[in-house]
């Protein structure tokens, strides 16, 4: 476990880093982050050359081509304001991946310093903004799955279902093995389909066994992969970002 | 698998791929492995219960990282320090000459029988098949290695190898062997392998054993075991001869009870093992029992290449616990053969490709998530997610060329999709541009993404990306 993070009080400003899947594929997600964070008083600068953190090419061993899409990163955050991101893994790359990735480098401190300014989305709402509730929704069970690199990178297992808790009426449905991946793992799913098919395929069972019709989750690559598989068996739950749902909840 | 099929099944490290699709295929398998890992998994949390996991670790650690950072000095002082009690000293640049060790040992007996207590390095290095080849039997003693070796199998698990066999499997196993009868009372089977065992301990010219840890300051060998077969082993035959890699080295004796406590939580949820030995020397002139001659056999077999390397050098921590295969997603649904190599999951994926090249282990690297809960669990506190990541790079060739067959996987296709989004990810306006485009063409992501979309529906690009909702949003701001 990471020694114990003291977190900054509530600032004025922050930095919103989208990732490329919210980007491409979930955008409103970005949003739902961003009018959360206003909400808060707070004022939500985006860069606009902001691309992608580089984490699909890190993990898949072309180090080079990382570090180049990483570094074109670095320079987006100027100001010491904190910057929030809406998803555990590219949070994990920045906060974790980019100071090795930079280690010798003339970028090295620059690296560390946007390292230490990361936070993943439910966390600042969580430990930052303290976020307060107000559920306007019917009541309705929900099951969470929080991605690994959240979980384990991050060391935010508690933050997404603590978020969940403050919705009076919204019942969070435990389900079995909570803590397994779901068999996304970026370029794994397409190196390895079948296993990681089988993966996604145990989680959507665990999920659908809790009753829940519907599962949150703070990551985009595990919302295209459970939500994927839930489609492709023509199920009857549904996946959203934790962002939209607060969001869509609270309004 | 069938046990009735006389044909014997091998797995090759190549062929990982067909053999995970057979195993997924295979519901015996998977049921099997979830039960045990599940079953582990639990029993490993229990055992640890209120205590500071995390300090424990940090000290497994810390213990193993002193005595990897002292490696050729300890060794020197392990060798000095056996020798000093009677143990007798050999060292092996590979499996092969390790098993030539062991073989002329046996013959300058005389002997014909062996019987083995667990041993990985045994295993990898292929001793039994060594010395059968030079008229010696070799008889696994583990009740699982004696499974594995009857049904003309390698081990599925480092610290459970037949663990990919279920009750009935095993009934079938020991009655077309050994002539048992067929049924599930489990006291009964073991019952029957104990007795027919307990003849060839008694009959065994040379017992040979593994080592779990080999304290340098006191030239004693420490074995972890349950089943008293390790005791049998190294005390019964008149030589003893042990095993290990030359990482097993801790330096003093008060290392040994902090990596017990992990080791024995770590693998079987045990506070304490049945067994706990502690080997220093032979038979001395007045005592009535033990072993005349004492051997140690350190095998290096790739450890001091992997050694070399600071990033890689982490690997030569591991206490071989199987706690990283018990927590692993895919090991747990394709089980420990499919890899085709001595070590399977998370461990084997960041050790073989050191002993075998990348040529053929290419594809253990990459058959991880990267979920992390091999690193989490790992008593010792072992990287395994950025070796594996590490590995990769040596794959692909961006790595530091210190792994055999580094670069083997790097192909042009690759490199200029990669090259690609690096383009395209450090051209702000061609990527707004470009995905952009994508959601209103639907273009980028077609319905059929082959491996994808066998399992999955694809996802579809949104119409606008954020960047254009966020121009929007700005708009409304300042209007307002």
């Amino acid at each position: 476990m990471a020694p114990v993070k003291l977190y900054p009080p509530k600032p004025d400003k922050v930095y919103f880093y989208g990732t490329c899947l919210v980007d491409i594929f979930f955008p409103q997600a970005g949003m739902d982050a961003i009018r959360l964070l206003e909400r808060e008083g707070i004022e939500v600068i985006f860069p606009d050359d902001q691309t992608c953190c580089g984490q699909p090419a890190y993990t898949s061993g072309y180090q080079t081509e990382a570090r180049e899409v990483a570094r074109s990163q670095l320079g987006l955050f100027e100001q010491d304001w904190p910057i929030i991101v809406p998803s555990g893994s590219c949070g994990g790359m920045m906060h974790t991946h980019y100071p090795q990735l930079f280690a010798g480098t003339e970028d090295e401190a620059l690296a560390k310093a946007v390292a230490g300014r990361v936070f993943e989305l439910t966390e600042f709402l969580v430990h930052v903004c303290r976020l307060k509730l107000e559920d306007r929704g019917e009541p309705e069970k929900v099951a969470m799955h929080t991605s690994c690199s959240a979980r384990r990178e991050m060391g935010l297992a508690e933050t997404g279902p603590m978020l969940l808790s403050k919705l009076g009426q919204v019942e969070l449905m435990e389900q079995e093995r909570a803590a397994e991946c779901c068999g996304f793992g970026g370029t794994f799913a397409v190196r390895h389909p079948e296993i990681s098919a089988a993966m996604v395929e145990d989680k959507t069972q665990a999920i659908e066994a809790t009753g829940a019709k519907r599962f949150v989750t703070s990551d985009c690559g595990c919302l295209m992969n459970i939500g994927g598989r839930f489609e492709h068996q023509q199920k009857a739950v549904t996946g959203e970002h934790i962002a939209s749902y607060l969001w869509r909840r609270s309004t | 698998m069938s046990i009735h099929d006389d044909a014997v099944q091998t797995f090759t490290p190549r062929d990982f791929h067909r053999q995970a699709h057979d195993a997924l295929g295979n519901p015996q398998i998977r049921a099997n492995f979830r039960k045990a890992m599940d079953g582990l998994m639990t029993k490993r949390r229990d055992s640890f219960g209120d205590w500071d996991l995390e300090t424990l670790r940090e000290l497994g650690a810390n213990i193993r990282m002193r005595a990897l950072a002292k490696l050729p000095e300890l060794l020197e002082q392990l060798e000095a320090n056996c020798e000093a009690n009677g143990i007798h000293v050999h060292w092996a640049e590979d499996g092969e000459e390790a098993c030539r060790i062991i073989r002329e040992l046996c013959e300058a007996r005389g002997a014909k029988a062996v019987i083995k207590g667990k041993s990985m390095v045994s295993e990898e290095m292929h001793l039994n098949e060594h010395l059968e080849a030079a008229g010696i039997e070799a008889l696994e003693s583990d009740l699982g290695e004696y499974l594995v070796q009857l049904n003309q199998q390698t081990p599925s698990h480092i610290i459970m190898p037949a663990i990919h066999l279920n009750t009935d499997e095993i009934s079938d196993i020991m009655h077309h062997k050994t002539g048992t009868e067929r049924t599930r009372d489990v006291d009964y089977m073991t019952a029957a392998a104990r007795s027919q065992l307990r003849e060839r301990f008694m009959a065994a010219d040379v017992g040979i054993s593994g080592v779990n840890f080999a304290v340098a300051e006191t030239g004693t060998l420490c074995l972890v075991e349950n089943e008293g077969n390790g005791r049998m082993t190294t005390t019964v035959p008149p030589m003893h001869i042990a095993v290990t890699g030359i990482e097993k080295v801790v330096e003093h004796l008060r290392d040994v009870p902090p990596l017990y406590a992990l080791l024995s939580r770590s693998a079987t949820g045990q506070h304490v093992t049945t067994y706990f030995n502690m080997i220093s020397g032979p038979r001395k002139e007045q005592e009535h029992d033990g072993p005349e001659a004492v051997h140690l056999v350190l095998v290096d077999n790739g450890r001091s290449r992997i050694y070399q390397d600071d990033e890689l050098l982490d690997t030569l921590r591991c206490i071989r616990c199987g706690a990283c295969m018990n927590h692993c997603p895919v090991y747990t649904r394709v089980g420990g053969h499919t890899y085709g190599t001595t070590y399977p999951g998370p461990i084997g994926s960041i050790l073989m490709p050191h002993m075998l090249g990348l040529e053929d282990t290419k594809d253990l690297p990459s058959a991880s998530s990267l979920c992390g809960a091999c690193g989490e669990v790992c008593p010792v506190k072992i990287p395994i997610p950025d070796l594996l990541v590490r590995l990769r790079r040596e794959a692909v060739g961006e790595g530091r060329g210190n792994v055999p067959g580094a670069g083997v996987k790097r192909n042009k296709k690759e490199v200029a999709a990669w090259k690609s989004f690096q383009w395209l990810a450090t051209h702000p306006g061609a990527w707004r541009r470009g995905t952009a485009m994508a959601g209103k063409l639907n273009m980028l992501m077609p319905s059929n993404l082959g491996p994808w979309t066998d399992h999955r529906t694809a996802p579809k690009p949104a119409k606008t990306t954020l960047h254009a909702l966020i121009k929007r949003h700005r708009k409304q701001r300042s209007d307002a």
